[in-house]
């Protein structure tokens, strides 16, 4: 194999597994080792770099980084990433004098955001501090979108919106709210913008077209009725309540349900459980609250009774899984009485306030088409993001593409190609302390995954507003936080200092390393001190080794980051960096190191 | 040596050997020497060759005398017996264990100063009685402990970190060993487990004494420009003289070797070595062509390993002294000390 290429951040990135499943790359392990210090502050600001609402996220986030984690691959559970990060938007004290601020002097650029949800605060977030004036059209009263009306109060308090979202409102934000955009195309005619950007999410909830559909007025749409139960338009329900669908929206009904007053709640599903699209968390906390959650039945017609409804009729099916396929035959029919049913089957885009004529095209599925890495639409001038860009997401995913979509109007208005990305940057600093002493705690701790203390049962039913989850005591941050790897202190090697002497070999107590004649990746994946039979996970490979001409193989997949094999190196072939991954956010490129530079750093190294 | 413990997590495809243990479970201690030592080396190789015979540790005894060759007993089979005696008195309290239990497996590791400099005796007497013991002498040509000084193995020649230059000749334990009569002389390298665990396997295999001389770097004192017992200079001057592969019994041997090229030795347990001729025209059960191609090698200025000298039917210690059978531990009491009329009719026969 080639030897690999480390200079390039993407090498030690991906080694961050939490860091490269995170779409906005939030630096999990940094955050960590923060709050283990005790610096609250410090890691919350870590986080709202990159995630922008650490205290929405710590509690509604999808978590892409929790399945990613190493840990999982060492004893089966990630580290509660998520709840930790709530941890520091709890726990840290008023930051709001080291947030970014708008400068005095503005920039003379005018840019208008359509919606109020996470990706148009995110690019209001990046574009304010640079003088951009920024004006948000808000068709609600107030800002948030799908976190504020869809996301249930029980598990995102009131008071964590407003606060994140002040943070940027309060930079001087125009935020006209009830103002609906209408007319797109009437936006632009008016000329007051030089860029827009829309972020309208995928605001229509999915029909479910089959008989009886329209016969009652107890039939729901499921973001809908969440919405307004927000707004209070909605504060009963039925005893008997079917929720179809088994998304996380489709967990937010049940268990809204069960607030409500509902004695029976029933959610449906098509599939068996492994096919569920909700997490597994958001899945064991409804049935938690006593939720049944019934697979194979799909939906045939609604049955009412002079107008009312009674119940619902499935077909049945019995599931087997042949070659990882589900294969499900038919089982005959059921009927579930019911009084409420609540459709929760997915969501849809709908964009009738933009005219097809502005120059801005649609694709077949009625979606805008817009550019993956620019995040502009084919009307110059004209940037989507969120779920309104590429379908239903989540909030994270809305986040990023808020970022991207703020460096490409940054670029727009400077005149710059769109194209041309600004450049991520990684910096390694050494961690050796002492002759045994690093910068981070790199003994492996045993503790188990700290489970999430919930209000009492009877208790958390009786206001729509008690938030379930009573967050992480002292005592189960202190442990949470030592079982994260500390996968971002990278293990660098120096193949021309390395004397061969297998001491890391011996040390490593998962067996990642080998000094073998190099070969081709396939061949040298199965020739390791262990098989390296995690194929996403990177081979590192060095040069030639000075005295047999072997190389050093590391199998990056469960390396616990102990630093084992830079203690017992004795000529600092390998040692412990912290790799910090620099993003580019508008406005802030990152400074490239330039050719001459780095020869310099070649030839003193 | 490092604060903390190695974590006891391991890889998922970490195998176990037929008696459900994996190799971890051979481990002992972290190791408390230098980082880089040849020695660990050593204590990874003994703990994979045990492992692959599945061994039970407790069926172990280990031996040590003074040194940091001595101090590795401690990192390796943390469930087996052991015995740190003094400065080189190893094999005598090997000798004594193995004639109160023939049924102990007996390894000793020692140094080249704790064999032969202060134990030099010792070692030779342990050879004429060939104890059933394998002798793992961790060869550095330098007093680590005592900051560098030359050892008795220390190469005429060699210079020592400071640049002194060592007058004296040394004494080459290999060379000793076959002079002694020893039944299993090897030489290897810490550096090249390949070659090395196979050694370790054949030697706990061996009836009797067999003798290791492993090149073990030191990597503080000894592993320098000038240095004669180095990593770099052990490699560039390394030849194998003959490739030892253990092949435990039951196995079919299979030989994908050019005929004649291979010579199957067969141990008293049953096991069988199997030994690749890797230069010309040496076989290691001749001894004194043995002793001669090492020397000559030495001429060469060329570090001759492998499986240097064999003879596998040579009585041990117990055969050699008409032993009972059965290990002398379990031996009801009337048959250890029969009684003063025992002792009377036996003293009578002397008069």
């Amino acid at each position: 194999m080639r030897p690999t290429d480390v200079g390039s951040p993407d090498y030690f990135h991906k080694v961050v597994d939490c860091q490269w499943a995170c779409p906005a790359h939030t630096n999990v392990p940094e955050y960590i080792r923060l709050i283990a210090q005790g610096r609250y502050d410090d890691a919350y600001l870590v986080n709202r770099k990159s995630n922008v609402f650490p205290g929405i996220l710590g509690r509604t986030c999808d978590r892409p980084c929790e399945p990613a984690c190493r840990r999982t691959r060492i004893d089966g559970k990630p580290v509660a990433i998520c709840r930790l990060k709530r941890v520091a938007a709890d726990q840290k004290n008023d930051i709001r004098d080291r947030l970014p601020q708008a400068p005095a002097q503005k920039n003379g650029r005018k840019v208008a955001l359509i919606g109020a949800g996470p990706a148009s605060l995110t690019v209001a977030n990046d574009l304010m501090p640079l003088g951009y004036d920024v004006t948000i059209f808000e068709a609600g009263p107030r800002p948030g979108g799908l976190m504020r009306i869809n996301i249930p109060a029980f598990r995102l308090p009131e008071e964590v919106l407003d606060e994140e979202i002040g943070y940027i409102v309060d930079m001087g934000v125009n935020v006209k709210y009830n103002r609906p955009v209408a007319s797109l195309k009437q936006l632009l005619d008016s000329e007051a913008f030089d860029a827009v950007f829309v972020g309208t999410g995928a605001p229509k909830g999915k029909e479910l077209e089959i008989p009886g559909r329209h016969d009652s007025d107890n039939i729901f749409i499921g973001i809908d009725w969440l919405a307004s139960i927000h707004f209070g338009h909605i504060t009963t329900v039925g005893d008997r309540v079917l929720i179809i669908g088994v998304g996380n929206t489709a967990m937010d009904c049940c268990r809204s349900a069960k607030r409500l007053g509902a004695t029976d709640v029933k959610v449906i599903a098509r599939k068996t459980r492994k096919y569920f699209k909700a997490s597994a968390w958001e899945l064991e906390d409804a049935e938690e609250e006593l939720v049944e959650i019934a697979e194979n039945h799909s939906p045939v017609r609604f049955i009412t009774e002079n107008g009312t409804l009674i119940g619902m009729e499935f077909d049945r099916f019995l599931s087997s899984e042949v070659d990882g396929k589900l294969v499900q035959v038919p089982d005959g029919r059921v009927v579930i009485p019911c009084d409420t049913v609540i459709l929760a089957i997915g969501q849809e885009n709908a964009f009738p306030w933009i005219e097809r004529e502005i120059g801005l095209e649609f694709d077949k599925w009625e979606m805008p088409v817009v550019d993956k890495t620019t995040f502009m639409s084919t009307r110059p001038g004209v940037f989507f993001g969120g779920d309104a860009a590429f379908g239903p997401a989540n909030i994270i995913w809305a986040v990023e593409h808020g970022h991207q979509a703020a460096i490409s109007i940054h670029q727009y208005c400077l005149g710059q190609p769109l194209t041309d990305r600004p450049l991520s940057g990684q910096s390694l600093t050494p961690t050796k302390m002492g002759l045994h002493e690093w910068a981070y705690s790199n003994n492996y701790n045993s503790a188990k995954r700290q489970k999430m203390v919930h209000v009492q049962m009877p208790l958390r039913f009786s206001k729509m507003t008690i938030e379930v989850e009573e967050g992480f005591t002292e005592e189960q941050t202190r442990a949470e936080v030592e079982r994260c790897l500390n996968c971002d202190i990278q293990t660098a090697f120096t193949d021309n200092l390395c004397i061969e002497c297998d001491a890391c070999i011996d040390i490593c107590p998962t067996d990642c390393l080998t000094m073998t004649q190099d070969a081709e990746e396939p061949e040298l994946r199965e020739h390791l001190t262990a098989p390296a039979d995690n194929h996403e996970q990177s081979l590192f490979v060095s040069g030639t080794l000075k005295q047999t001409g072997r190389v050093m193989v590391k199998d990056e997949n469960l390396c616990l980051h102990c630093g084992l094999c830079a203690e017992r190196c004795p000529t600092f072939a390998w040692d412990m960096r912290k790799f910090e991954l620099h993003l580019p956010y508008a406005g802030f490129p990152v400074p490239q190191a330039t050719p001459q530079a780095l020869a310099k750093q070649e030839a003193k190294s | 040596m490092s604060y903390i413990a190695k974590p006891k997590v391991h890889h998922p495809s970490l195998r176990k050997n037929a008696l459900g243990l994996t190799r971890r479970d051979y481990e002992g201690a972290i190791t408390t020497l230098c980082a880089g030592c040849g020695h660990d080396s050593v204590t990874a190789a003994i703990v994979q060759a045990f492992w692959d015979l599945d061994i039970e540790p407790y069926k172990v005894a280990k031996l040590s005398g003074i040194g940091c060759s001595s101090k590795t007993p401690a990192y390796f089979l943390r469930e087996a017996h052991g015995f740190n005696s003094v400065h080189g008195r190893m094999p005598a309290i090997a000798t004594g264990a193995g004639a109160a239990n023939r049924d102990l497996i007996l390894i000793g590791i020692s140094g080249d100063g704790d064999s032969l400099s202060i134990g030099l005796g010792q070692l030779c007497h342990a050879i004429r009685r060939n104890v059933n013991l394998l002798y793992v002498l961790e060869n550095n040509g330098v007093y680590g402990l005592t900051k560098g000084q030359f050892s008795a193995s220390a190469d005429h020649g060699s210079t020592s970190k400071k640049g002194e230059i060592n007058g004296m000749n040394a004494i080459d334990s290999a060379l000793l060993a076959i002079s002694l009569g020893a039944t299993f002389v090897a030489r290897s390298f810490s550096g090249d487990k390949a070659q090395l665990v196979p050694l370790l396997k054949a030697g706990l295999a061996h009836k009797g004494l067999a003798f290791i001389d492993v090149i073990s770097p030191c990597v503080t004192f000894n592993d320098h420009e000038g240095s004669t017992k180095g990593y770099a200079y052990t490699r560039e001057h390394q030849i194998e003289l003959v490739q030892a592969d253990y092949v435990p019994e039951h196995s079919e041997i299979t030989t994908d070797y050019e005929p004649g090229s291979v010579k199957n030795v067969l141990l008293h347990d049953g096991s069988t070595l199997r030994l690749r001729k890797v230069a010309e025209e040496y076989d290691p059960t001749d001894r004194d062509r043995a002793y001669a191609l090492i020397r000559e090698r030495q001429r060469l200025g060329e570090v001759a390993t492998g499986l240097l000298y064999i003879s596998p039917d040579a009585p041990d210690m117990i055969e050699q002294s008409e032993a009972i059978a059965e290990p002398v531990y379990n031996q009801p009491f009337e048959n250890l000390c029969p009684g003063s009329a025992e002792l009377e009719k036996l003293q009578l026969r002397f008069r």
